[in-house]
């Protein structure tokens, strides 16, 4: 295979898998932002006092964590043009990807709250602290500091599953993968390209998840 | 329109059976075949052997680096390209095993790591061989660390197993693509596909939970 390996095809591409990375890029990073708010919005109803609020957040998380995330995306790529919503197709998967993660966000979020003693909370009622000084200096860093780890993991799954939107024909690194198949057939060219940009990404990703890590244990111990 | 087109959907539902059934092929071969390949390259990452440690890193990290999909891809595509013609379904299961076995493999050497080094140490003093060790001494006490997550992996497989719709395995997310195109009811459609795998998940979701609080409670007993 690697005789016949064509690195000019891949030179000749590049400019198109520049495009592509960066696609992946912005798409990944507007789904991970509305992931995000959607997350925290989703854990406050999931830990309201109100009992209608508190059902349909965990339906919600329920049936996300439950289903496949293509489904969902053909969910929403067949579904809303047949409810008569016409949105272009990067709406459509920013959408999917945003309420998938977010679903995982929710219950990440969730862990790191719960996971602080109520004791905590106590001591600093105790000790004179307002609501938001104990959100500032007591709660917030403990569960920051306890989630940045799975936070950044699905930072990493969500730039990974962003490949699923070359199937609903969004120009992204995966589809520049098969574009390179279907007009020159080098599939090899094609997709080994794609798979070294992907490995970028995580790589950074990773070097990212390990120094922030670090730097919120120090902050703890401090 | 509605009730025809929900007529037509429970016209094709021995179609949707069918895709049921591949989806649990698929999913439950790899699920045996990457669940060995996931404990012997688990044993050899936490094991003393520097080079086949390096090598599994390494295998993890590039299939944990790269989108499912992408693999997916590669092993479809490039393998007949150096002499070994797959049909859609073993290369579905390669694929998925190849996954869920790096998968496993991580949650596997992070369950023998956390066994105390005392346990190993008096198994030493007793006189146990490494395999005698490993047998009877660390796998049983890292079962308990191990067992919840790996269910919670045969979860995600069951999820994963979706992507492979894209190299034309009739899974239950194929039947519902190709669905859609007679009956174009898109909410209905994937509703029902996402139902059935609801149907698939939640039950293992539970039971990965109830494993983690049965195991946490029996180790704070010891």
């Amino acid at each position: 295979m690697l005789e016949t390996f064509n690195f000019r095809v891949i030179l000749e591409y590049m400019p198109l898998y520049g495009q592509c990375f960066l696609a992946t890029l912005w798409l990944s990073a507007l789904s991970l932002l509305g992931a995000i708010i959607v997350g925290i919005i989703a854990c406050a109803m999931r830990l309201s006092k109100s009992r209608a609020l508190s059902t349909i957040a965990g339906i919600y998380i329920e049936s996300i964590r439950s289903t496949p995330l293509l489904v969902q995306l053909y969910f929403f790529y067949f579904g809303l043009p047949s409810m008569g919503v016409m949105l272009p197709e990067w709406v459509t998967g920013v959408i999917a990807l945003t309420l998938n993660s977010g679903a995982y966000y929710a219950e990440i979020i969730r862990s790191g709250i719960q996971g602080i003693h109520f004791g905590q909370i106590e001591a600093g009622i105790a000790s004179g602290l307002s609501y938001f000084q104990r959100m500032r200096y007591i709660i917030l860093p403990q569960a920051l500091g306890a989630t940045i780890r799975p936070m950044l993991g699905q930072a990493i799954i969500l730039v990974k599953d962003s490949s699923l939107l070359s199937l609903i024909s969004i120009v992204e690194l995966t589809r520049a993968g098969q574009l390179l198949t279907s007009e020159r057939f080098m599939p090899a060219e094609g997709f080994l390209t794609t798979a070294a940009f992907y490995l970028v990404l995580y790589y950074m990703l990773k070097a990212f998840s390990g120094w922030a890590e670090k730097r919120l244990i120090f902050r703890e111990a401090h | 329109m509605w009730s025809f087109y929900f007529h037509e959907l429970m016209r094709s539902m021995p179609f949707f059976l069918k895709g049921v059934y591949m989806t649990v092929a698929v999913a439950g071969l790899s699920l045996i075949f990457g669940t060995i390949i996931g404990f012997i390259a688990g044993i050899l990452r936490a094991g003393r052997n520097k080079p086949a440690r390096f090598i599994v890193g390494a295998w993890v990290d590039l299939i944990r680096g790269t989108p499912f999909l992408v693999q997916v891809f590669i092993i479809f595509f490039i393998l007949p390209g150096i002499g070994i013609e797959l049909e859609a379904f073993p290369a579905a299961v390669i694929a998925l095993t190849n996954l869920t076995a790096s998968f496993i493999c991580e949650i596997v050497a992070g369950g023998i790591i956390a066994v105390p080094q005392g346990q190993r140490e008096a198994a030493t003093a007793a006189g146990l061989s490494y395999y005698q060790q490993l047998r009877f001494i660390v796998l049983p006490q890292a079962m308990r660390t191990i067992l919840p997550p790996l269910v919670g992996q045969y979860v995600l497989l069951v999820k994963d197993s979706s992507v492979v719709s894209a190299i034309g395995v009739v899974d239950i997310t194929r039947v519902g693509w190709l669905t859609v195109q007679r009956v174009p009811e898109g909410l209905m459609v994937f509703g029902l596909v996402g139902l059935l795998y609801f149907a698939i998940c939640y039950p293992l979701i539970n039971l990965s939970g109830f494993l983690e609080r049965r195991m946490t409670v029996a180790s704070t007993k010891l």
